[in-house]
């Protein structure tokens, strides 16, 4: 009994301990219940606009859409420069657990050189996180569906289909329309100083050099946005929003193919450049250098042989001769020299010189000759015969009377010695010389005999074909001057619209009727029975004129005769015409500079001549429309000699 | 009046069934809900829908088969049990199968099982049975027998390793001392020792990932896209999902698999995300309603086996809850231990659904008492 009692006291004490012990187990249960629920709040509500944001930061990725490049067209409307659909095969890095795997498990898909994995790790360097980066472009079919049917064993790489530039004209135009490249560092430093970078976000390719480096941002476009859902693989689910891209602006040239295609045939295996532009705005109508190359390999990165087969040539097919060759203008510049003279009134048209074939310095007593290219001399010379003929002794007179200081400020209003404008950044100043030139250059004083071959187009003084063009205009346009440009319109959101003219400050002569003077002398060289051009032009369906030049490389002691076979190929002279037609109306003057190829009558004269005869058979001249907007440059173009072209300075 | 009651209630079918009709409306509240969520979580999979749904099914059948034992029948087996579980959980260590770096299965040939889910009832059981065999509270010495029996089977899982259920094991026989009386004194003492003891945890037991977990547990945000993804993604799926959730199917952190193990340890960041704060109220609303039921369950038993295995299951659940909650809102480290009734998974559902089945046994068996009498 009394254990009994024991027992239901213990009982009751038991439960009593173990009611309270339930109850501090509960508080402390609802004590952590709390806890968890404060964080909760605190997760959910308090810190719900962070999170939310971070959750849209991680679903959400705002991906850049190239816009498509702008072409480039000729006179007729065919396209230059193109865009192509391609595949290649691309990497994003960040998605890729083990690069070296990965790299050897494509290369036993598809042949991948060693030399494309090394340029891809290279851009692995520089290109900005999560961008996909093209380890082989131009995939042929069976490429892609070898990759297609392998694709689960490689995350992170993909088969894009991509809009590559080609050029389907390959080399026939390739320093005038240059080429597109990748973007390298120092693009990106280049687009990072003129805060363009964002707007290269999904491009991959940019012009490096020519037309399509010059008018980079009209043809590239403005980049858009597409706001895409992806997963935790960055595989992208759906479209979210869209800004689509603006395509860049086409660009129209003036060059007829035709021509290109021609200068290139005619110019064949000799190095030269000839250069056609309308007198009228200044219009590249032909510009070819050769020899040239395919700007098509540039374009997804081209192999070291390619590269170095290019370089290595002695001809140098990368530089452009048309803007960057630095020729003796010879004869070609006799008539400015004449010009010049009759401004300054040392000659008159009638003035004759004495030609015996040598000239001397007057009332100085040295040994040294002039020689005429003819021996014996042409006798008694006026000024149209001094052109027509090509007489050196009336130049040696004439700049020995003119001087240096006349005749380099004369030639630069011309154009020499200066940029001409053109737009394309490969362009040389070439040489004017004057007495600072020489001094700066040499540390040498001018010397009265420096003047007396410059009178010829020799000596120091140097011209690119294309400010050969551009002086000879100014003849044509009667002190004219105007600027060649290669584009001559654009389409921007389908209208087309043509670019302006632009015109430096003009040349003032002491009488207009001088420029007459000129060009009737360049009509006689072409069309009178004694003209140095007059065999290369006979027959032609128009008139034209023009002046040879043949320029000498090497000089040859004072008893000494030119002896073509003798002469290395490389020290022979160059042949050199400039050249235009319709002599009334002049709708296209054309230079031809050919190194090594000996007089300019019979080397040069009779490619010009092949090429104004495509021009008037295809009727080009009608095909051409003038821009009516004109940019009058006010002050003349003076810049310091050590200054890069940029787009700024070249334009004024 | 009261007895009139108890008549009504014992004559009613779920009673003749032993089975407490709040706790399984509760349990199938769960239930339910974690159907949609794994719907949600496995992107939409019926399969994995419908493989839960028979876990599940498992899990109430073996319920339902518990809840029909008598608890006198669990005391006199206790021991037995226990002995059984321990020898098992040394065999696991000899000759278990491997599993994710970690040794944890004995494969009998037939079934693979993981003797320490039997450790989860059988230690509870076992010092339930212990300590009521004498006057409680226990005195010092039953005390440390009982410390003792915690620790065999809390090391052998811990060298598995599995910290998780060593951990839930540990606490599940604690709570029966704490429950039984244990005196504030000692229960500050192992306080004081358990501080000791981490130091020798950290350095001589833990394994290199689980100390790793600690480490980013700790900061997370020191290697955001290694071990510390998974709890940032976690946090980023809570807490994107606000007061009202982004919708049941809308939640991107995890539709678009931002989110780890969504199914299964990170479920409750998926219901979070697409139910927000509102619905994760509701939801610790239906646990705190099973726990309350438990508890009440454990204080009107009439033995104090019964009193004491009855409270430690109900707050072994608890601990489920809040390490699972705790770890997937940054609060604990990363342990792997599921959302009860939540996750997706096998064997724990059936271990959970047996002690909601002892429960039930005892919220339905009250003669024994009288028996004795």
């Amino acid at each position: 009994m009394r254990r009994q009692k024991q027992h239901i006291q213990d009982h009751s004490a038991e439960a009593n301990l173990f009611a309270r012990r339930s109850i501090v187990a509960l508080l402390v249960v609802f004590g952590l219940m709390s806890v968890l629920i404060v964080n909760m709040f605190y997760l959910q509500i308090k810190s719900y606009q962070t999170y939310q944001t971070r959750s849209n930061e991680n679903r959400i990725k705002v991906q850049p859409v190239a816009p498509n490049r702008g072409v480039i067209r000729d006179l007729n409307g065919k396209i230059l420069a193109a865009n192509e659909p391609a595949y290649s095969l691309e990497i994003i890095p960040e998605a890729v657990k083990d690069m070296d795997a990965t790299l050897l498990g494509l290369q036993e898909i598809m042949e991948i050189s060693s030399e494309q994995v090394e340029q891809f790790k290279e851009t692995i360097k520089y290109q900005r996180r999560f961008k996909s980066i093209p380890l082989k472009t131009k995939l042929t079919d069976q490429e892609v569906a070898a990759f297609s049917v392998q694709q689960h064993r490689f995350p992170g790489v993909g088969i894009e289909a991509r809009l590559t530039r080609t050029y389907p004209y390959s080399d026939v135009l390739t320093h005038v329309i240059g080429y597109v490249g990748k973007i390298n560092k120092r693009d990106l430093n280049r687009l990072e100083q003129t805060e363009q970078l964002s707007n290269y976000a999904a491009t991959r390719s940019i012009g490096k050099i020519g037309i399509e480096r010059f008018y980079e941002e009209a043809l590239h476009g403005t980049t858009g946005n597409e706001e895409v859902e992806v997963n935790h693989r960055s595989r992208v689910l759906r479209q979210l929003n869209v800004t689509p891209p603006k395509p860049g602006t086409d660009l129209h040239l003036s060059i007829a193919v035709e021509m290109q295609q021609l200068a290139k045939d005619a110019l064949g295996s000799k190095r030269g450049a000839i250069v056609a532009i309308d007198p009228r705005d200044g219009a590249i109508l032909t510009m070819y250098s050769n020899p040239s190359y395919d700007p098509n390999l540039f374009v997804s990165g081209i192999s070291q042989k390619d590269y170095s087969a290019i370089t290595s040539s002695k001809d140098k097919p990368m530089l452009n001769r048309a803007t960057q060759g630095q020729y003796p203008p010879a004869s070609t510049v006799k008539p400015q020299i004449a010009l010049l003279g009759l401004h300054k009134k040392l000659v008159t048209p009638s003035t004759t010189v004495w030609d015996p074939g040598f000239w001397k310095f007057p009332n100085v007593d040295t040994q040294r000759n002039f020689r005429d290219w003819k021996p014996g001399g042409h006798g008694w010379v006026d000024l149209e015969h001094s052109l027509v003929q090509s007489c050196d002794i009336y130049y040696y007179d004439l700049a020995y009377r003119l001087g240096i200081d006349e005749i380099s400020p004369f030639g630069k209003k011309f154009g020499f010695g200066e940029y001409t404008g053109v737009d394309i950044h490969e362009e040389s100043r070439a040489i004017m010389p004057s007495r600072e030139w020489k001094k700066e250059r040499t540390r040498n004083p001018w010397y009265q005999g420096d003047t007396i071959s410059v009178g010829i187009g020799q000596g120091y003084w140097t011209s690119t074909p294309i400010q050969l063009a551009m002086a000879t205009s100014v003849l044509v346009n009667k002190g004219e001057v105007i600027e060649p440009k290669i584009v001559t319109g654009t389409t921007e959101n389908g209208v087309y619209t043509n670019t302006p003219i632009t015109k430096r400050p003009p040349i003032k002569l002491s009488d207009d009727r001088y420029w007459q003077v000129i060009l009737d002398a360049l009509y006689e060289t072409v069309n009178s029975p004694e003209g140095t051009a007059r065999t290369a032009f006979a027959g032609a369906v128009y008139t034209s004129a023009g002046k040879t030049g043949t320029a000498q490389l090497f000089s040859l002691a004072e008893d000494e005769e030119y002896d073509e076979e003798k002469v290395a190929e490389r020290k022979r002279d160059n042949a050199m015409y400039v050249g235009y037609a319709p002599y009334d109306d002049p709708t296209i003057v054309i230079v031809v500079a050919v190194e090594n190829a000996g007089g300019g009558s019979s080397n040069a004269a009779p490619i010009a001549r092949r090429m104004m005869d495509l021009y008037f058979a295809l009727g080009l001249a009608d095909k051409r429309t003038i821009s009516d907007q004109i940019i009058q440059l006010e002050e003349e173009i003076d810049e310091p000699l050590d200054v890069v072209p940029t787009e700024e300075n070249k334009n004024g | 009046m009261a007895k009139t009651l108890n008549e009504r209630r014992r004559s009613s079918l779920f009673f003749r069934f032993h089975i407490d009709l709040p706790l399984l409306l509760g349990i199938l509240t769960l239930m339910s809900l974690s159907l949609c969520v794994v719907y949600s979580a496995g992107g939409q999979n019926m399969d994995m829908v419908v493989r839960q749904m028979i876990r599940m099914g498992i899990g109430l059948g073996v319920m339902l088969m518990v809840a029909q034992i008598s608890p006198f029948t669990f005391q006199k087996w206790a021991p037995h049990i226990f002995v059984v579980g321990v020898c098992l959980l040394v065999a696991v260590l000899l000759v278990g199968d491997m599993g994710k770096g970690a040794q944890r299965w004995l494969n009998l040939g037939f079934i693979k099982f993981q003797p320490s889910e039997i450790m989860k009832l059988s230690l509870p059981m076992t010092i339930a049975w212990f300590l009521s065999k004498y006057t409680l509270p226990p005195n010092l010495k039953n005390t440390l027998i009982g410390f003792v029996l915690i620790a065999i089977p809390t090391l052998l899982i811990a060298k598995q390793p599995d910290l998780g259920t060593s951990l839930l094991v540990a606490s599940s026989g604690f709570f029966v001392l704490f429950l039984g009386g244990l005196s504030v004194r000692v229960l500050l003492f192992v306080a004081g020792a358990v501080g000791a003891f981490l130091p020798i945890l950290w350095f001589y037991l833990m394994h290199g990932y689980q100390k790793q977990r600690v480490l980013t547990f700790l900061n997370p945000e020191s290697d955001p896209l290694g071990s510390g993804y998974h709890i940032i993604q976690s946090k980023i799926a809570i807490g994107s999902g606000g007061l009202d959730g982004k919708g049941w199917l809308h939640g991107t952190q995890s539709q678009l698999e931002f989110l780890p193990e969504r199914h299964t340890d990170f479920i409750f960041s998926v219901f979070s995300e697409e139910f927000g704060f509102i619905g994760v109220l509701l939801l610790l609303s239906v646990y705190a309603f099973i726990i309350i039921r438990g508890m009440m369950i454990a204080v009107r038993a009439q033995e104090g086996f019964t009193k004491l295995l009855a409270g430690s299951l109900t707050l072994t659940f608890f601990v489920y809850l809040f390490v699972n909650i705790g770890m997937v809102s940054g609060l604990l480290p990363v342990v792997g231990v599921p959302l009860p009734l939540m996750s997706y998974g096998g064997t724990s559902i059936v271990t959970l659904m047996a002690s909601f089945g002892m429960l039930m046994a005892i919220a339905t068996n009250k003669r024994l008492l009288a028996s004795n009498q």
